[in-house]
């Protein structure tokens, strides 16, 4: 039978699906559609921390951390919703703990933790040490102690269920269409709630951190269907990929007291960010390491420059800037700690780098890596459908996928898996409250021929287009024209290009035409996905005046309150792309130049 | 550098018996044999199937058998295998197509040796406190990505497959020794059976597989020695 009826459906198994599914299971029947198995999800590959104002080393308040959290986000974030996230921070990480999470301890058994960009004591403006970790692998951790817990309460998956379409009825959820991998058959699944936590999209651009399942299919979807997507030109470069390959290095290794090195051999964040210099958000970094390459002062003159955590380097930086340990003794590390809370990715550089990070510094480069924009949603996970922040009955997202928002401009490390806990968390149980006072609506009699007539086009059309040419030249003008630094004239050449793509995506060819684990098809699916937020990302770009956050213009230097302190919404009519604006929330703080 | 690849293939609605086919590459000696396979794809032959996503070795989608060694093909890369390279299926579990194996006997096995963190005793209002040397104790085996590497390289698995292999027991002895947990005696019972921990015959074959550098034998070692002896130390 391929039809199905559950309650709730959380589509996606990261962190933030998993916390809605164990919440919404707890009163509702809750389904989980993956297109990987839930241990697969791109949750799995944050490494530094999850921020959380406990206070187990030195002293801090969710207060700091919600404006950490506002200042970071370039007074973008709304900041009911941030002060929520970080006052809700506190119980999410006891909680996970209390769920079996092996985090890595102080000497007192406590949960440890250490700084990270952005992140400060606001008496001092120093670092302050809020990232809670376990070792360099904390997104592996929360992933799997969740889907641990999911096993333990028995909830319901459908694992390599790709979700392709949204059923709306009545003006509200009424459920997805799905394609089973093993048996390329279509399934309904009708539901009361649905929960997009799908992730993020970052496989656009050519150097990304991300998994080749970040197509992001949820917010592509939603689109389809009228939904707009918000703020969509705010895509966070990491300051620090590995050179070509884009494998993230974790914030966390400057945390530890790294230090970012440009080809003078010289510590060039000093001139940037004189304060918190490589702890500096990761905008600013990113921005810094690419004036520092364009004015040939990359290694070699190549677009990459070194990060080094060499212990002896560690101590020279940490002693010229009076780095104290929690005793008040001067702050000196050896290779075998520099082992001990970074094995990971001393692992990824000798792997694909033949580098020892111990005795060599690591060639980085900025990497495309987090979504801020999204599927509008209100702090209780709702989808919020237009300016006025009109709900849309039975439809939630959670996580990388959703526009909460919290990240506003640009997100603070150890955010994202702090949103999607807590995120997660309250999608879930909203949905479920939503769904035990709702009633089903009606099936339309032709769910399935939506999702049917995208694939039916992909297989029946004169196959003139490569794929993997058409996916190539998208990376390529985003990396060129819509990453780290914006012009009006690059991100015109952009749009122009994205939409030649499309139309040449009408033609694609797919290789393979049978049903049983067809990735060919559903890879170019999901390439067509890309291809129309490429198009919403850079023309949500073009038309934002203002630099802001990750979205910096050479011909608009400076932030515009003014007139830019808004959110973007881009909606997908006629197949053009309309936007609109919305206000962002604002409680206590009031802009201020940001200054690190 | 040019490569020769061969790859079994095998398309259940095609093929009634799988075989191999060659395909002639151009590589860097640092591109991994991910790369390779996606490039085969996405220019030569797009009917070849295999499952992938993090491609830097963290979510054990892309556990294959590599030259005749269990490798995540995110994880190695051509300049240690040279220019004649073979890929075929992890061994032990039903091919589906080409790469692509029935997952679902491994996850039974994981989910049947209680993978949870289990102690009912009220939590208090901040963490459990754990000392940094009951959190060594584990450490190893929480870095299990469930990629099926170690469990499809053991005779012992292939000999009969309702052996809960070692990523199960990997997976028990993460909780059996955590200093937290209160369900290890259970957990033991279940190992102590004809299809848990004594299958194992220390061939090491899962150490040597485990893209993720565990020390699996020395795990099931230390799971015998706790049944054995009644004591978890």
């Amino acid at each position: 039978m391929n039809s199905h009826q559950h309650e709730v459906l959380v589509v996606g198994a990261g962190g933030a699906g998993l916390m809605a599914a164990l919440y919404a299971s707890k009163t509702a029947n809750t389904a989980v559609l993956s297109k990987l198995y839930p241990t697969r999800s791109h949750t799995g590959a944050a490494q530094g921390g999850v921020g959380a104002a406990l206070g187990n080393i030195e002293e801090d308040h969710p207060e700091w951390h919600t404006y950490d959290t506002v200042k970071g986000s370039d007074y973008l974030g709304d900041q009911d919703a941030i002060e929520f996230m970080c006052s809700e921070a506190v119980p999410a990480v006891y909680e996970l703990e209390h769920m079996g999470l092996p985090f890595s301890r102080t000497p007192d058994g406590r949960i440890a933790q250490r700084p990270f960009g952005g992140h400060t004591n606001n008496k001092t403006g120093k670092p302050v040490r809020r990232a809670c970790y376990a070792a360099d692998r904390t997104g592996h951790m929360i992933l799997q102690t969740l889907y641990q817990q999911c096993i333990k309460n028995q909830v319901n998956f459908f694992d390599e269920f790709q979700v392709i379409d949204l059923i709306l009825s009545n003006g509200a959820a009424a459920g997805v269409v799905a394609i089973q991998l093993s048996t390329g058959e279509l399934h309904t699944f009708h539901a009361k709630s649905v929960i997009f936590a799908t992730g993020g999209h970052g496989r656009i651009w050519e150097i990304t951190s991300n998994a080749y399942a970040y197509s992001g299919d949820g917010i592509a979807i939603t689109l389809r269907r009228g939904i707009p997507a918000q703020d969509m030109e705010f895509f966070q470069f990491h300051p620090t990929g590995i050179y070509k390959l884009g494998i993230l290095i974790t914030e966390g290794v400057r945390g530890e007291g790294g230090v970012l090195i440009n080809d003078s051999g010289e510590r060039f964040m000093t001139h940037y960010a004189p304060n918190v210099k490589d702890l500096a958000s990761r905008d600013v970094i990113s921005r810094a390491m690419y004036l520092e390459m364009s004015q040939g002062h990359g290694i070699g003159g190549q677009r990459y420059l070194l990060l080094d955590v060499r212990p002896e380097t560690v101590n020279k930086y940490a002693a010229e800037d009076g780095r104290k340990r929690p005793d008040g003794s001067p702050y000196v590390v050896t290779a075998e700690e520099v082992l001990g809370k970074l094995p990971d990715i001393i692992d990824f550089c000798r792997t694909y780098l033949g580098v020892d990070p111990v005795t060599q510094p690591m060639p980085v480069q900025p990497t495309a890596h987090y979504a801020m924009g999204g599927i509008p949603t209100n702090k209780f996970g709702e989808a919020v459908i237009d300016e006025k922040n009109t709900v849309l009955p039975g439809l939630f997202a959670a996580g990388e996928a959703a526009c909460v928002s919290v990240h506003g401009a640009n997100r603070l490390g150890t955010n994202s898996l702090l949103d999607l806990l807590v995120f997660g968390k309250h999608s879930g149980l909203r949905a479920a409250e939503y769904a035990k006072g709702a009633a089903f609506q009606p099936l339309p009699s032709d769910a399935t021929d939506f999702a049917r007539a995208q694939f039916d086009a992909m297989l029946n059309n004169d196959g003139s287009e490569s794929a993997a040419d058409i996916g190539g030249e998208m990376k390529s003008i985003m990396m060129d024209h819509v990453s780290v630094f914006r012009t009006e004239e690059g991100m015109r050449l952009a749009v122009d290009k994205v939409c030649e793509l499309k139309e040449r995506f009408k033609h694609v060819r797919v290789g393979d035409r049978g049903k049983i684990f067809n990735t060919d098809l559903l890879n170019t699916w999901e390439l067509g996905n890309l291809l129309d937020l490429a198009e919403v990302t850079a023309v949500s770009a073009l038309a934002r005046q203002e630099s802001r956050g990750a979205h910096a213009r050479e011909d608009f230097s400076k932030r515009d309150d003014a007139n830019w302190m808004r959110h973007t919404l881009a909606w997908r009519r006629d197949n053009r792309i309309e936007l609109s604006y919305k206000p962002v929330v604002k409680t206590k703080y009031e802009p201020k130049e940001r200054v690190y | 550098m040019d490569v020769t690849i061969k790859i079994f293939r095998f398309n259940p609605e095609i093929d009634k018996q799988p075989h191999f086919e060659t395909y002639s590459v151009q590589a860097q000696e640092t591109d991994r044999v991910l790369d390779l396979l996606e490039y085969i794809k996405g220019h030569m032959d797009g009917t070849l199937s295999f499952r992938r996503s993090c491609a830097h070795g963290v979510c054990g989608s892309d556990a294959m058998r590599i030259n005749g060694r269990n490798r995540l093909a995110c994880k190695v890369l051509v300049k240690e295998l040279g220019s004649k390279i073979t890929v075929e299926p992890i061994l032990g579990l039903r091919v589906i197509k080409d790469m692509i194996v029935d997952m679902e006997p491994f996850f039974e096995h994981f989910r049947s040796v209680l993978p949870y963190f289990i102690n009912d005793e009220p939590a208090p209002t901040t963490e459990r406190l754990q000392s940094i040397e009951d959190r060594e104790r584990f450490d190893d085996t929480t870095k299990c990505i469930l990629c099926a590497a170690c469990t499809t390289s053991c005779p012992s698995f292939w000999a009969n497959q309702r052996y809960v292999g070692p990523a199960a027991i990997v997976n028990a002895h993460r909780f059996i020794f955590d200093s937290r947990d209160r369900a290890a005696a259970e957990r033991l019972r279940i190992l102590n059976d004809q299809f848990g921990v004594y299958r194992c015959h220390t061939i090491f074959n899962c150490t040597d597989a485990c893209p993720r550098d565990i020390q699996v034998t020395q795990a099931i070692g230390e799971v015998k020695k706790a049944i054995a002896t009644g004591r978890i130390e």
